[in-house]
């Protein structure tokens, strides 16, 4: 793999021409705005506000509204079955939405998974972050340690799942094992095991490799919360007597509160999002499959459009009540902050 | 009011820029690039004037090793005519595919593996019908059977390119001749040279059927192989097409002789596991315990022959050879089940036409042919050409107009169904799912 400049050349004066055209747009904008008459300060703000608000539009707003219209349109969208597809998803037993107990395997069911997704990961890797923020704060290997746990966030969320994938490896019994884990339970004298195979275990170990990705940045942050804990608060609780575990319940949860739910909002909201970890690992099969992963293949592979989008406008649903929860969250404190 | 004027300085700056840019996007039109037609060794390209310089970009399912096979199989035409041809394989395709057409990224050329994906983008307007030189060329070198699959409405949209015969059984020779065991030529057959060898401690048979989001597609090659065994073209046909219901009592029938071999403990899975172990092996790893003669058969297509590792000898007194599957009821014929790709255009200019017209020639079949591990339903295909043993009883069986050819249903059934619950309904078979459950699953989800 060499770069060939000259082979690329096209691309890069794509690039050029693209910052160019930018900052010719934002150029114009000033010219205009600055020749403009009376009442200048509200065009100035509707100007500058225009190229963001119109690639918002065209980028979120227009898509949006278009996925909500199609979910309630058949296969190839070519007429209106209204709400046909949200009957589909929770009625009809083969979109595997619901679990069904009568079958072998048990199907638990896309939103029993998500759910489990949606439940676990915040609250583990919230836990582990803290956990490990808090007893590495002031150790003499604080920044090593830190770097350890923060690393897999660095790695993409395909790369993690393949390298899971290598862990989880299954070989039958006394043939060599590839994988890590499956080796472990040799040495320990077990038997390998399928751990992708069989609900609802398998679901949970994957929800293992996404809180290996997030307690980092949980740690992150909430380490960063607690060094800013004033330092009088911390002395005056010493001088009061205070045990490691009150200081920990009475002192450093509640003035790191705010950072706590920033971080479970923030892994809530990318978690209702898995994707990229089940279709790498299991391909949704095995009963593992989540909502974003079953809107993707009615979207894309299935040919049933409407059933995709009516995936899309459920996943839609599941964010709003975080979202909500988080803007008013932060309006009370923009409040407090005025006081 | 001193900023006023640095940032008027600044937009009259802006605008100028612009105004370059519009003048430079205008000035590049003559293209030096040049063909080497007139040249001798160029000879059989010389109708293939006149697109040189342009670029046309491929997008395929085919990748890595073979990939490489294809850019070397066409660099002869390519450095004759000047064009460039910019190859990309993907393993995730048919869903990438998609997205790209549907995001105006569409590539000009696609290797299409499945006639209903072609079938789906030429109802919807996105592919270009054959130009008349890819027609004329199509229709010299391919059979009906073939076209009709790169056909829709009376409109031809692709040639086909490759070609595999998947009805075919991977053995290790030395295994059976160490064993005194012999190829069968009857089901029956096969199934009591399966009980000698579990009677000799190795598993007759090995499978494996993962392959990323298509997990699922080798399970569907068995029923569709064993249908068309059983009950012939007719309603093999039917089936595929909806006529009959997919969870019918001939398909019932079908599924549960694939399972007393598939779901058999005692027969599977050599070498890898339990039955459950089929669901968790790619489909690449599924075959190799043939060669380490740790499992006796692995019915797969013929481009298994890719799979070996290096240094396996592929021939009949090699490491690994294949079988034709055995029909079951003799007066349904000598049933082939295969597939392959056709190359079907989202752009219409001269050279995206031109490399389409190429690839449907006996020249390209020919000349990646020679490059190993790799046949085409070409009539002009030279079996000399063909290296590997398996490949050209491979070509023999698809340039015979006597046996019954199939493409592969699962390509062939509305994507619902093809490209997602028949690949889910028989990983759940192997995983425990029982055969009425899975067939009923299955037809549920047909579209209506």
């Amino acid at each position: 793999m060499n770069f060939d400049f000259t082979a690329e050349a096209p691309k890069l004066m794509m690039l050029l021409y693209g910052v160019i055209a930018f900052a010719a747009v934002v150029g114009l904008l000033l010219l205009v705005l600055d020749v403009l008459p009376a009442r200048k300060d509200r065009w100035i703000a509707l100007g500058l506000l225009a190229p963001a608000g119109l690639l918002l539009l065209v980028g979120l707003v227009v898509p949006a509204i278009r996925t909500m219209v199609l979910a309630f349109m058949n296969a190839d969208s070519s007429e209106f079955v209204g709400l046909e597809n949200f009957r589909w998803m929770f009625t009809d037993k083969n979109s595997g939405m619901l679990p069904d107990f009568s079958t072998t395997p048990v199907q638990y069911g896309v939103l029993l998974s998500t759910l489990l997704w949606v439940l676990l990961v915040p609250t583990v890797s919230t836990a582990v972050g803290l956990v490990y923020a808090v007893m590495v704060d002031r150790s003499r290997f604080e920044s090593f340690a830190k770097s350890l746990v923060f690393m897999p966030m660095a790695i993409s969320f395909v790369g993690a799942g393949i390298i899971w994938k290598f862990v989880y490896e299954y070989r039958q019994e006394g043939a060599d094992q590839i994988g890590l884990l499956n080796q472990i339970v040799v040495w320990f004298g077990g038997t390998p095991q399928q751990w992708l195979l069989d609900g609802p275990w398998n679901t949970l170990f994957l929800i293992v490799v996404l809180v290996w990705i997030q307690a980092g940045f949980a740690m992150v942050v909430l380490s960063a919360a607690i060094k800013a804990i004033p330092a009088d608060i911390v002395e005056a609780a010493h001088i009061d007597g205070v045990t490691p575990w009150q200081m920990f319940w009475r002192v450093t949860i509640p003035s790191i509160r705010p950072a706590l739910v920033v971080v479970l909002v923030t892994i809530s909201i990318g978690t209702l999002k898995v994707f990229d970890i089940v279709r790498t690992m299991t391909g949704g099969q095995f009963g593992t499959s989540v909502v974003a992963n079953e809107m993707y293949t009615y979207s894309f592979r299935a040919d049933e459009k409407g059933k995709g989008a009516a995936l899309a406008v459920l996943l839609f649903l599941f964010v709003i009540p975080i979202v909500i929860y988080q803007v008013r969250l932060m309006r009370r404190r923009r409040l407090e902050g005025a006081r | 009011m001193a900023s006023n004027r640095q940032r008027r300085l600044l937009a009259f700056s802006g605008a100028v820029v612009m105004a370059l840019t519009v003048a430079a996007c205008g000035g590049e039109s003559d293209n030096t690039a040049n063909d080497k037609l007139d040249t001798p060794e160029c000879a059989a390209y010389k109708d293939y004037t006149g697109i040189a310089g342009e670029t046309v970009t491929i997008y395929s399912p085919i990748r890595d090793a073979e990939a490489g096979l294809l850019e070397q199989a066409w660099k002869p035409f390519a450095d004759c005519t000047g064009v460039k041809i910019e190859y990309e394989g993907s393993g995730e395709f048919e869903a990438q595919l998609k997205v790209r057409v549907e995001g105006g990224d569409a590539p000009d050329l696609a290797f299409i593996p499945q006639p209903g994906l072609l079938e789906f983008f030429a109802k919807g307007g996105k592919l270009k019908a054959a130009g008349d030189k890819t027609k004329t060329m199509a229709t010299q070198n391919f059979s009906p059977d073939w076209l009709k699959y790169g056909t829709v409405n009376g409109t031809l949209y692709g040639a086909p390119l490759g070609a595999n015969v998947k009805s075919f059984v991977w053995y290790s020779p030395s295994l059976f001749k160490e064993k005194g065991w012999t190829v069968p030529t009857t089901w029956d057959e096969m199934i009591q040279l399966s009980d000698k060898m579990v009677a000799a401690k190795i598993k007759p048979w090995c499978a494996g059927i993962g392959s990323q989001d298509a997990t699922g597609w080798p399970a569907t090659d068995w029923i569709e192989d064993v249908l068309l065994r059983e009950q012939g073209p007719d309603v093999y046909d039917q089936w595929v097409t909806h006529a009959i219901p997919f969870n019918d009592p001939k398909i019932v029938a079908a599924t549960d002789r694939v399972g007393s071999i598939l779901k058999n403990e005692n027969y599977v899975n050599g070498g890898i596991g339990g039955v459950k172990s089929i669901a968790t092996t790619t489909f690449q790893d599924g075959g190799l315990p043939v060669v380490q003669k740790k499992c006796g058969m692995h019915r797969q297509a013929s481009f298994y022959a890719n799979q070996w590792p290096k240094g396996t000898k592929v021939a009949q007194d090699g490491d690994a050879f294949a079988f034709y599957l055995p029909p079951i009821d003799p007066a349904k014929g000598k049933p082939v089940l295969g597939g392959g790709e056709f190359v079907g255009a989202f752009s219409d200019s001269a050279a995206v036409q031109s490399v389409q017209t190429y690839l449907a020639s006996p020249d390209f079949a020919n000349s990646r042919a020679k490059l190993n591990n790799w046949i085409s339903a070409n009539k002009g295909l030279d079996v000399a050409n063909v290296s590997n043993p398996i490949d050209k009883v491979a070509v023999g069986i698809l340039q015979d107009s006597g046996a019954v050819f199939r493409f592969d249903g699962s390509d062939l059934m509305p994507a619902a169904v093809g490209a997602n619950s028949f690949w889910k309904g028989m990983t759940n078979w192997i995983n425990g799912t029982d055969t009425k459950a899975t067939l009923d699953f299955i037809e549920g989800t047909w579209p209506k």
